[in-house]
């Protein structure tokens, strides 16, 4: 079974690969974002995509020739009432139509917006692929959805899915501490983002993410906004960023988009405006194929200077220019 | 209450119809302009989409002109436009304008929520009172969008070259100035007789689909026109979504739970399996309807960074090669560079009338062949 590292693989690995080797099969998981995948993303993906799709259209031919079927779900929403990107929804589609020679693909729908009692029988429509005992698809699933509350309950503990995924070791809090913001898919690839935390670590900077804090912060926070926000990923930012607002126990915010993302053009829009009202300094990273290593270093390098000297010097820089 | 709205192609001859009955105070926005283009940008996000830069760019105009109160709708996911008054709120409340924006959608908040809203636009009055007004706005925005449907058929093929875009220019200039329904009316069945009247030549023309999202293929600043465009190089073109159509299908319908019937959904179901926001599904489904129809080719529009039409462009190459359709996409943002994009129409067209030709040719042959 192979799984593509990319997109909602930092979210509900631990999930899919519970579930699948419960049931018996191998999961292979394609290689960590390179080069090379980027090369293939950009070769078979449309050109107007977000970085995070291209890499996703990387991470699944990288898996060509090495598995007997992909898993691809169709997520179109992960919780009640509430919408995840629509490139997700297409993902399967846009796979299919553009890459060659494609094993077998696991379609699943996902579709949570209206009940969530479909997710039980997604699990089964996609065990039944592997298996026709229906008893341990559901005792497979009951034991992914444990890993899963697993690994979320081990976030919001503070250990930030960078320590899991990449084995960083955060520094000693003594230094500034930042939240670092934006869908988890570009926090976490540390080659799309540059090895971010490995960088802010070195600068003895705490970081904290939306993963990090308790859902119910985050529900509290977001019902605040005046109308919902339907998409979830985009709730849980907005959400933080809100409480962070309120709390002020954070130096700086640091929201990390890739180019051409159409709902971070609105998130952190909202959120810089927050911030700035609540004179919180924000800054917004943005990422794309082409980011060459030295730009990004001077542009991070450049807002935790202007962190350090707003928090030693008591004239209190402005957070906006 | 002064009010105003964005523009959307014949969009605000629906609302001017519907202020006009219910005798509201209104700003009809200047027409969409590179002035209005460049206030929206300087203001939004930078990769936020186009029509949110044109939606601001005509508050902001407004606004100056007197205007106070914002009537948009608005939706709940998972395109971007749901968000949108909540963006336009934030963003004139920075800039320091306090207009009031008033979204009509049903939201989490419930009916009452629409009820209280729509409340505004009657003056407190039932809402009753509103029935009249909207079925005369309607049967407006179905004639316009009638009248723009005319135009496309004859402007390829009128003898006269140029008499189809002065019955429009014409219109179009008039409708700004009409004061009451009535003369509105009799403005729009004189200019579809007009063009009825327009002489046409009796030939067999290359036939182009517009496609692609909605907002971009109907407000003609944001598509340069494609329609007169491809129409003053001989070639038809005809456009996949009408603003009356959908809302006939989506408010109408749904409001009277009568089932559409979903062709497109139907015809795109090889390539796209469910429904995934904003216009994608009617992109990929009505592509393969006009290559079925005998279409010479399709162009799809839509703006930069639009999320449910990038998914219908990375699937648009696996319909083009099931049915040797030629296609050309066209993604829009700010930066207008008005020339390139005509040069690229240029080729297309240029390259759909030789196929044709070539394929014409082919036919003759075979046909001499057979008889000999």
């Amino acid at each position: 079974m192979g799984i593509p590292r990319a997109l909602l693989y930092y979210e509900y690995y631990p999930l899919w690969k519970t579930f699948f080797e419960e049931l018996g099969a191998e999961v292979v998981l394609s290689a960590k974002t390179n080069k090379k995948i980027i090369e293939s993303g950009l070769t078979y993906c449309v050109n107007e995509a977000c970085l995070p799709v291209k890499i996703f259209h990387g991470a699944v031919s990288d898996l060509i020739g090495k598995v007997d079927c992909v898993f691809l779900p169709r997520i179109i929403s992960v919780a009640k009432r509430e919408y995840i990107c629509p490139k997700f929804s297409g993902l399967p589609d846009m796979i299919r139509s553009s890459l060659p020679n494609l094993p077998p693909v696991i379609d699943t729908e996902i579709k949570l917006r209206l009940s969530d009692k479909t997710l039980k029988e997604a699990f089964i429509y996609t065990g039944k692929f592997i298996t026709d005992n229906i008893a341990k698809i559901i005792k497979a699933y009951h034991k992914a959805l444990r890993a899963h509350g697993d690994f979320v309950a081990k976030t919001q503990k503070g250990v930030l899915p960078a320590q899991i995924f990449d084995g960083y070791r955060p520094p000693q809090p003594k230094g500034l501490k930042i939240a670092v913001v934006g869908h988890i898919y570009n926090l976490f690839d540390s080659y799309a983002n540059n090895n971010l935390f490995k960088r802010l670590y070195q600068n003895d900077i705490s970081v904290i993410t939306p993963e990090t804090l308790q859902t119910k912060i985050i529900d509290e926070s977001a019902d605040k906004l005046n109308k919902k926000l339907f998409w979830s990923f985009a709730r849980k930012i907005m959400g933080a960023v809100i409480h962070f607002t309120q709390t002020k126990d954070i130096d700086g915010v640091m929201y990390i988009m890739s180019f051409g993302c159409g709902i971070d053009s609105f998130i952190a829009d909202l959120c810089e405006r927050k911030l700035k009202r609540a004179n919180i300094p924000f800054y917004l990273l943005v990422i794309d194929e082409h980011s060459g290593e030295a730009g990004l270093d001077t542009r991070i390098e450049a807002f935790v200077d202007m962190l350090k000297r707003r928090k030693t010097n008591d004239s209190d820089l402005s957070a906006h220019g | 209450m002064i009010a105003t709205f964005p523009h959307m192609g014949n969009i605000y001859i629906m609302v001017k119809t519907l202020f006009d009955e219910m005798g509201i105070d209104y700003v009809l926005p200047p027409k969409c302009s590179k002035k209005t283009l460049e206030i929206g940008a300087k203001y939004s996000p930078e990769m936020a989409c186009l029509p949110l830069k044109i939606n601001i760019g005509n508050f902001i105009e407004s606004i100056e002109k007197g205007a106070d109160t914002i009537f948009i709708t608005g939706a709940c996911g998972p395109c971007r436009f749901g968000y949108y008054a909540e963006m336009h709120r934030e963003i004139l409340r920075d800039l320091g304008y306090d207009a009031e924006v008033v979204a009509l959608e049903i939201n989490e908040k419930g009916l009452k929520d629409l009820i209280a809203k729509l409340k505004k636009l009657t003056g407190g009055k039932k809402l009753a009172s509103l029935a009249k007004p909207l079925f005369k706005a309607y049967k407006a925005l179905c004639m316009a969008d009638k009248i723009d449907e005319l135009s496309y058929q004859t402007r390829p093929l009128e003898i006269t070259k140029g008499q189809t875009d002065k019955v429009i220019d014409d219109y179009r200039n008039k409708l700004l100035e009409t004061k009451s329904v009535k003369e509105t009316f009799e403005l729009m069945r004189d200019t579809e007789q007009r063009l009825l009247n327009i002489e046409l030549e009796r030939k067999d023309t290359v036939k182009v689909g517009i496609v692609g999202e909605i907002y971009t293929l109907i407000e003609p600043f944001t598509n340069l026109h494609i329609e007169k465009i491809l129409g003053n190089m001989g070639i038809t073109a005809h456009r996949s979504l009408y603003i009356s159509q959908w809302i006939k299908e989506h408010i109408i319908k749904q409001g009277l739970h009568i089932k559409s019937k979903k062709e497109f959904a139907v015809a795109a179901k090889p390539y796209l399996k469910t429904h995934i926001g904003g216009h994608a599904l009617e992109t990929i489904g009505n592509s393969v309807l006009y290559a079925r129809g005998g279409y010479d080719g399709v162009v799809q529009i839509y703006p930069l960074t639009c999320m449910p039409e990038i998914v219908a462009d990375g699937i648009m190459p696996a319909v083009r090669k099931d049915y040797d359709l030629p296609s050309l996409t066209l993604v829009m943002d700010e930066i207008t560079g008005e020339a390139g994009y005509l040069t690229r129409i240029d080729a297309f067209a240029d390259m759909l009338i030789r196929r044709k030709q070539l394929r014409e040719e082919k036919k003759k042959n075979e046909v001499l062949l057979l008889r000999h």
